[in-house]
């Protein structure tokens, strides 16, 4: 297996806010608004450089997202910024007609998603974005795993022409992927070869499933740990070329079960090659207060929940009848 | 530039267009339609600048249209074509399959004169406000405009949009609401009443002008007035009284017609009132 040593802990929201402080000094054509959440999302220093690009929206992410449709209109290239909630499931509707439906070159910048937005409770913690994006035709979902990959990869969507929704989130996590990394969208990454089970696993999933190789590798089974860093376009042939040679997977991430990656393959697996599947997933259910680290036990999106999975994908491999 | 008595004669054709257009598929949205052809009409052929021939998304140095109350598409798309962006006989192809001619009006089919989908209301003043923030980025002096109808304003995010163009003193885009007072349901004031929207959007901070949308003279007018109240650190919106249905007697001021096509019948009669002026498509 390959070792993966991390550099500092970071948030990925702050990887969102250096890129897009970047952006703004190389790229005069981006432009950024925010609802009222400028400081969370990391966008002060694009706001305070660049305040003729820069649009406060207030508390109204509806018309934030058309306004950045109308600026993409006319040739600008708009990030919005608000928390993963207000970024989708708020909006939906705008972003369905006003940006995918309308192919506009919308940047949707998603901070805070998932449970380990923390003590602010299920209100917050959507589970559900990565699906309601997935399924909007011609949308690129993407969800970077450490700080490094979030301003790779906001560099990178600045160059995609076509609506793309960016997800990342509030805690610090291990900072492991290189700094000069080249981010490229739809691309899965292999972080460990192996030959026993495949682990897909995306966003704070990733460090948690190279975490659970380790664990895996003690205890003589040896796993593959890809990281798919984009859940739309999928790389359909990566993730079919590693079950070839490994035989079973599992999904990792912190989403709900329904419509998030563990579905993308699902989806993959079903059409292609039934290998078996194990998803580490929130499973139907919404979060609730509590620190990161406890909700993340709590729903079972832990280092151990993966380990569990894969022996489980495992032995279905080895005993199909069981 | 066209005289008063050729724009209102193109605005027949265009009430002709309204109702065989809804008639031939049996749906579609002649009511509201029927109440803007004289403003779709005076702003295209007289006020915008534009290149019909040569459509570019972004707009740059031209004119940019909006159309938020995108139900009302007959009337639009009669006027687009009309115009020069299209053959006035692709009309017939309208709300059927494969259609670039979409029952509301969508750039996916790459129709010229159209700059963003529309017709789930609230959305596309939001969306003009962006277009003239760009712009003004661009030191691009052509003015946005955008349409919205008064049942839309029920739509929250009108109201978001309407705070947003203030704070960013979006002074290069004039919104016009259509005010025929009614919608699918009934009169908006059994619906669920506006109040009164001329101090609404004072409130907000937005120049508002009046006019009667069915009177060319005065639309000429108060277009005007509205392109000299830009560039005043504010917003101009216009609250355009129309009749819904207006040009065939038996569809005015009745919300029946919001979204309703003639029968047989009823297509006979109303073009027995529309004269053909320019040649049916």
């Amino acid at each position: 297996m390959t070792k993966h040593i991390p550099t500092d802990k970071k948030d990925t929201r702050s990887g969102f806010g250096a890129a897009l402080s970047e952006l703004g000094k190389s790229n005069t054509e981006v432009v950024a608004l925010c609802a009222d959440l400028t400081g969370s999302l990391k966008m002060d220093a694009f706001a305070k450089d660049h305040p003729e690009r820069f649009y406060q929206c207030g508390i109204a992410e509806a018309n934030m997202i058309s306004v950045a449709a109308g600026l993409a209109t006319g040739g600008k290239i708009p990030f919005t910024g608000t928390f993963a909630n207000f970024s989708t499931g708020r909006v939906y509707d705008q972003i369905r007609q006003s940006v995918a439906y309308s192919g506009k070159n919308v940047k949707i910048c998603a901070s805070h998603a998932g449970l380990t937005l923390g003590e602010d409770g299920a209100t917050h913690q959507i589970l559900e974005d990565i699906g309601m994006m997935r399924m909007l035709p011609g949308m690129t979902v993407i969800n970077p795993c450490d700080y490094n990959q979030t301003k790779a990869a906001t560099i990178a969507i600045a160059k995609h022409d076509g609506p793309v929704y960016l997800r990342f989130g509030r805690p610090s996590v291990p900072n492991f992927t290189p700094a000069d990394q080249d981010f490229q969208i739809g691309k899965a990454l292999m972080l460990s070869p192996g030959s026993d089970v495949t682990i897909f696993a995306t966003g704070h999933l990733v460090w948690k499933a190279l975490e659970a190789c380790e664990l895996l590798e003690k205890e003589g089974i040896s796993a593959e740990i890809i990281n798919i860093h984009t859940i739309k376009p999928l790389d359909e042939a990566a993730v079919l070329a590693s079950l070839k040679k490994t035989g079973c997977a599992v999904t990792a991430e912190e989403h709900m079960k329904y419509g998030g990656l563990g579905s993308a393959i699902a989806e993959v697996l079903a059409t292609n090659h039934p290998y078996p599947l194990e998803m580490v997933a929130v499973n139907d259910s919404f979060g609730e207060s509590g620190t990161p680290d406890q909700l993340m036990t709590k729903y079972g999106l832990d280092t151990k929940d993966i380990v569990a999975a894969a022996k489980r994908s495992f032995s279905r491999k080895i005993n199909p009848s069981s | 530039m066209k005289s008063t008595l050729e724009l209102s004669k193109i605005a027949t054709q265009v009430r002709r267009d309204i109702v065989r257009m809804t008639h031939a598929v049996q749906s579609g949205h002649p009511g509201g339609s029927l109440g803007c052809a004289d403003l779709l009409v005076t702003l295209y052929f007289n006020v915008l600048k534009h290149d019909p021939k040569h459509f570019d998304m972004q707009g740059k140095n031209q004119s940019m249209f909006f159309l938020s109350n995108g139900h009302i598409s007959p009337v639009w798309y009669s006027v687009l074509a009309h115009s020069g962006y299209f053959e006035v006989s692709e009309l017939a192809t309208f709300r059927k399959l494969n259609t670039r001619l979409q029952g509301h009006p969508t750039t996916h089919d790459h129709l010229p004169g159209v700059h963003i989908a529309s017709g789930s209301l609230g959305q596309g003043l939001s969306a003009a406000c962006g277009a003239a923030l760009t712009k003004r980025m661009n030191g691009d002096k052509e003015l946005v405009y955008c349409l919205c109808g008064d049942g839309e304003l029920q739509e929250g995010q009108v109201w978001e949009a309407a705070m947003f163009g203030v704070a960013h003193r979006i002074d290069n885009l004039i919104a016009m609401i259509d005010c025929n007072g009614l919608q699918i349901d009934g009169p908006l004031d059994k619906v669920l009443p506006g109040g009164d929207l001329h101090k609404k959007w004072e409130a907000f901070g937005w120049e508002v002008l009046t006019m009667d949308g069915n009177n060319i003279d005065e639309t000429l007018s108060v277009l005007e007035k509205a392109k000299n109240a830009c560039g005043n650190n504010k917003p101009v919106v216009i609250l355009m009284k129309t009749i819904m249905g207006k040009g065939v007697d038996f569809m005015e001021n009745n919300h029946k017609w919001h979204g309703s096509a003639p029968s047989d019948e009823q297509l006979k009669t109303a073009l027995a009132q529309l004269e053909e002026t320019l040649g049916d498509y």
